[in-house]
Parts: C-alpha cells; structure tokens; sequence
C-alpha cells in the first residue's frame, strides 16, 4: 500500500511517499513559517518523483501533534481533504513518536522535546522495544527545567533530541550520561511518518478523515480579535 | 469552462462550503456556525475558531457535496477565501482546496473575502445593473464601494475605527444583551423609541460638499459607542430598549445617509447591501426607502446570503477564475488582503 506523509508540526514542513519498499520521495522546507505555501507544490513535487498518480495512494498520514498550532492546523486540514478526496483511511502519529522514531537504535531512554515557543517544550519518553519504539510516558507541555528534574530523578542514560531539547541546551548540561543528538534529528520528518505509518497500515490502525483528532495539549489563549470579526449580524 | 464551482469559506468563525454553477444557480449551501463556542467571551477567540474549523471541515465538505448531488470529480474549479480575516482559519480553508484541487486535478482560485460580499448579491439576482453602490457593513468592515463593472471596484469610504458589527457587538456587551450584538439590538430595539436619545451621527451632515474629500464616505463610530456608555452611566434608569433603539437609529442613519450621497454623487444605477449587519431590519427598511427616494434600483440580498457563507465565495471565484484564471499552488493566506481595487 502506498502511504502519502503529511508533517507540519514543527519549524519545517514536510510531504513524503512510500510503501513495502520504503519511502519513494520526501521534501523539507524549514524556512520560516510558510507552511501553507509551501506544502501543497511539495505534495506535487513529491508525486512526480516517486512517479505515481495520487489516486493510487492507499491512506494519509498524518503528524497530529502536539506541535504549533497555525502551521499543524495546514497539515492537517491539507491531509483530511486529501484523505477524504480519495476516498482513503488516515493513520495519525503524534509529532513526539516521529522524532524518537529515528533513534530506535539506542538502548538510552529517548527523549524527543519540540520547542513549544513561550519557553516551554512538547516532550515524551520513549524507550526501545522489538521492533520500533514504545512510549512511557504520555505527551506533555512543560519548562525545561521540569523536564530536567524529571531526567535527573529517572537518572538513566538519556537521549535528548528535537529543536526545543537544542534550544535549552544549556538547561541540560548537568545531567549525568546525557547525549544530546544533533541537528539532524531536532525535526520530526515525513520519511519517518511514512515508515511508522507503514507498519500501522499493516495492523490496520486506521482512522477516517472525520475522525482525526489533533494533540493540542494547550488550551487556547482566550483573546478577542476585534479587528476581523465579521458576523456582526 | 470551470461552471460547476466549490467554494470554501473559512475566514472567521463560520465554516462553509458550498456548490455554484455559473455564479447563478446554489445547487448547495452549507454554513457551520461556531457562534455558540465564542459567545461566553462575547468575542471570536482566533484559536478556538481555527480549532473549530479543522473538526467542521469534512462535514460540511460531505454535506455540501451530498445535497448538490455533485461527486468530487464533477467538481471544475476549487476556490477559497484568502483574506482577509484571521490567518489560522484562512489556512484551513485555504489548505483544503488546494488539497481538493490537487487529487481532482482541477483549478485552484484564490478569493478576497470582501469581493464575495459583493457577489452575494449577484448570485441572488444577476440581472443587476452596473454601476452599483454596495455598502458593505459586517463585524469586521464597513466600507462603501462603487462597483463599475465585474472586477472592478473604487473604495468610496470606510470606516476610521470600529466597524458598525462591533458597535453593535461592544454596545450590546455593555448593556448586557450576549453576543452575537446585531440581533440582539435589532430585537430589543423594535419595542423601544428610535428618537428617545440624540446619540452623535459622526460626519453625517446637510451638506456633503462641506465635508473634505477624504471623509464624505468614511464612518466613525467609536465616539457613538462611547457616547452610549456614558448616556448609560449618567443616567442608570433609562430605558433599555429606548437605548437601543435610539443607538441603532443613529448607526443606521449616518450608513444610509452616506449610501445616498454615493448613489447621488457617482449617477449609479442600483445600490444593494452586504455584509452580516446587512440583516438587521432596520436598516434594510431605510436602505430601501434610501433607494425608492433617488430612483435607483434596490438590491437586499436574503439574511443569509448577507452573513459569511461559501455560495458567495464560489460565485466570485467563478468571476475571478473567467477573468484572471487558476491562482498558484503556493498560495498562501493573507490576513489583510485589500479589496481589489481600481487605482
Ligand atoms: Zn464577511
């Protein structure tokens, strides 16, 4: 089956295909926040190289979250459109899987930690299991500092990676047998959104375009925008 | 070519999608109204209409297709508003059509918000005769435009502050009326005495030529707002509905004055409203007295081809994409995207 990967969650958006023989195509943009410029000409680009038509993609995936909102919210309305356009299932994966996903080598805890802005971080725990990765601890919104002490009592050898774990780094130093990954892995990635989704689909864990969820783990500032209300009436 | 349009509609806090034919003929209108999820902060929250607008989408998408007997591939043109309006609703809307244009392999046309206001009054009556004087007034804009021929539009005025919607919005909220304001006031106001309290009509005068050019058509409505609040404060007891009454009376007079200067001043041949406060009643019974007094041919479109709604957008995008073709697959949105207009 061939699996069309949306990512948007983060500072890059990104757009892959795939299927059994790994991923056929993927693009990444990490300039700024043009998300919505920049993906659906990706989902066209991405097409073209792998050489497929789109109708023959057989389910949507999707990066849920947690992740900043506007640039999570294109993603994910580009993805169900498309899912639902086709007629295909969706296969959901929060941002902080896709992250730890790469490191599924190590035998360290991982810890994937998103820059959430405002000085907190999006994190999870992740340990390795047969397979993949299997996660230990839900996804959650919080100060570095917090996740430093959480660390430091778990006192284990870590590996913290993602753009917000870069940016506290500082935050970090003092913890004994902590490796911090480098820039490679800061993102979440549409070629690992395709590879998880992949055995997803195997196990049949879809969802339909209605259905789909985001993780948003933060509830919404509640600030009247004046200007650009319309109703009125 | 490109008569069978979908238009999405995602600017503020109502999702819409509807299906248009030639820019004539609804064959559906879906609107999905969030207005209950922001009326305990007697406000649209950006964030919570975004949220929205992601769980809304499909439905009203389903929905829309369904009623218009259309399936996807039928479907010719994809189009969208892009602005304005707040930027994390755009992207939903805009993002989904592009998606939906790319699996159809149809044209993607990007929409201005405020041309579609415009074009609701076409889709309901296309025999209407250009030019065209439109006084736009909705929570989010009050503007007077001379509309010369399709796709050509000259800015007559619009307002220095507060749109007339969130006068009525703010005024309501301070005399403890809920949100949404304009029906609110509208209801209260018909049991109450227009002419109890002379609140200010700002710039509105005998004669429009002593005015300078740059404020003839424009509205102010800040200082009526806060002349209400301080009529109330000082005087606790009057009567609410008096209040409201004698407020939108003076909304009311100082739009439609201006409206009929327009339509003197350009030689127009018609006048219609648009925009979510083009369904209060009162100014629709002033607006049409306004347009039998100077002769000129009368348009008021249905209440809810005035509030925001996608048949409108799809009727513009059918016009945009005659004259000026598909817009790029990099579209993105533009929160203070201006009405095209004539320089
Ligand atoms: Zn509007």
């Amino acid at each position: 089956m061939l699996i069309l990967g949306i990512e948007s969650a983060g500072a890059q958006v990104g757009c892959a295909v795939g299927g059994h023989e790994g991923v056929l195509a993927s693009a990444h943009s990490g300039r700024g926040r043009r998300h919505a410029e920049a993906l659906a000409p990706q989902i066209e680009f991405v097409r073209c190289q792998a050489g497929i038509e789109l109708s023959e993609v057989g389910a949507v995936a999707v990066d849920v979250g947690p992740g900043l909102f506007t640039g999570l919210r294109v993603g994910i309305a580009t993805a169900v459109a498309l899912a639902y356009a086709l007629g295909v299932p969706m296969i959901p994966v929060p941002s902080l899987d896709l992250m730890a996903f790469p490191a599924r080598w190590t035998t360290r805890l991982i810890v994937p930690a998103l820059d959430a802005r405002r000085g907190e971080l999006f994190t999870a725990l992740f340990r390795r299991v047969p397979g993949g990765i299997q996660r230990i601890r839900e996804a959650g919104v919080g100060t570095p500092d917090e996740l430093s002490a959480e660390l430091e009592a778990l006192d284990e050898p870590t590996l913290l990676l993602g753009d917000g774990a870069l940016r506290h780094a500082e935050r970090f130093t003092g913890l004994r047998a902590m490796e911090m990954a480098e820039q490679g892995l800061a993102n979440p990635s549409a070629r690992s959104l395709v590879q998880l989704a992949h055995a997803r689909a195997m196990r049949e864990e879809f969802v339909q375009p209605w259905e789909l969820e985001p993780i948003y783990l933060r509830q919404p500032d509640v600030q009247i925008n004046w200007a650009t209300r319309e109703g009125g009436a | 070519m490109g008569d069978v349009v979908l238009g999405i509609e995602t600017s503020c806090d109502e999702t819409a999608v509807a299906v248009v034919e030639r820019a004539s003929v609804v064959r559906s209108s879906v609107v999905s109204s969030q207005i209950e999820q922001h009326a305990r902060f007697g406000g649209v929250v950006p964030e919570i209409a975004g949220r929205a607008h992601v769980q809304e989408l499909v439905p009203v998408l389903a929905e829309a297709l369904a009623t218009a007997g259309v399936e996807g591939p039928d479907v010719e043109v994809v189009a969208a508003t892009t602005g304005p309006g707040l930027v994390g609703s755009l992207l939903v809307g805009v993002s989904a059509a592009k998606a939906l244009s790319l699996v159809w392999g149809v044209p993607f046309v990007s929409v201005n918000h405020l041309e579609a206001h415009l074009y609701a009054s076409f889709l309901e009556e296309p025999d209407l005769e250009l030019p065209l004087v439109v006084l736009l007034v909705s929570g989010g804009h009050t503007m007077l435009v001379l509309m010369e021929d399709h796709g050509r539009y000259r800015l007559l005025g619009s307002t220095l502050d507060d749109a007339a919607g969130e006068a009525f919005d703010k005024v309501a909220r301070y005399l403890g009326l809920g949100y949404p304001g304009g029906p609110a006031i509208d209801a209260l106001a018909t049991g109450g005495d227009g002419s109890a309290f002379d609140y200010p009509r700002s710039m509105v005068q005998e004669n429009p030529d002593t005015l300078p050019d740059d404020r003839r058509y424009a509205f102010s409505f800040s200082g009526l707002k806060t002349a209400v609040v301080n009529h109330v404060r000082h005087d606790p007891d009057s009567p609410t509905a008096d209040v409201a009454a004698s407020f939108q009376e003076a909304v009311v007079d100082a739009l439609v004055t201006k409206a009929r200067w327009a339509v003197e001043a350009t030689g127009a041949r018609g006048a219609c409203l648009g925009g979510g406060v083009a369904a209060n009643s009162l100014l629709r019974e002033r607006f049409l007295d306004m347009c039998i007094g100077t002769g000129v041919r009368a348009f008021l479109p249905s209440r809810s081809m005035c509030t925001d709604n996608a048949a409108m957008v799809a009727a513009a995008g059918w016009w945009r994409f005659q004259s000026d073709g598909p817009s790029p697959l990099d579209t993105g949105a533009d929160p203070n995207q201006g009405l095209p207009l004539l320089s």
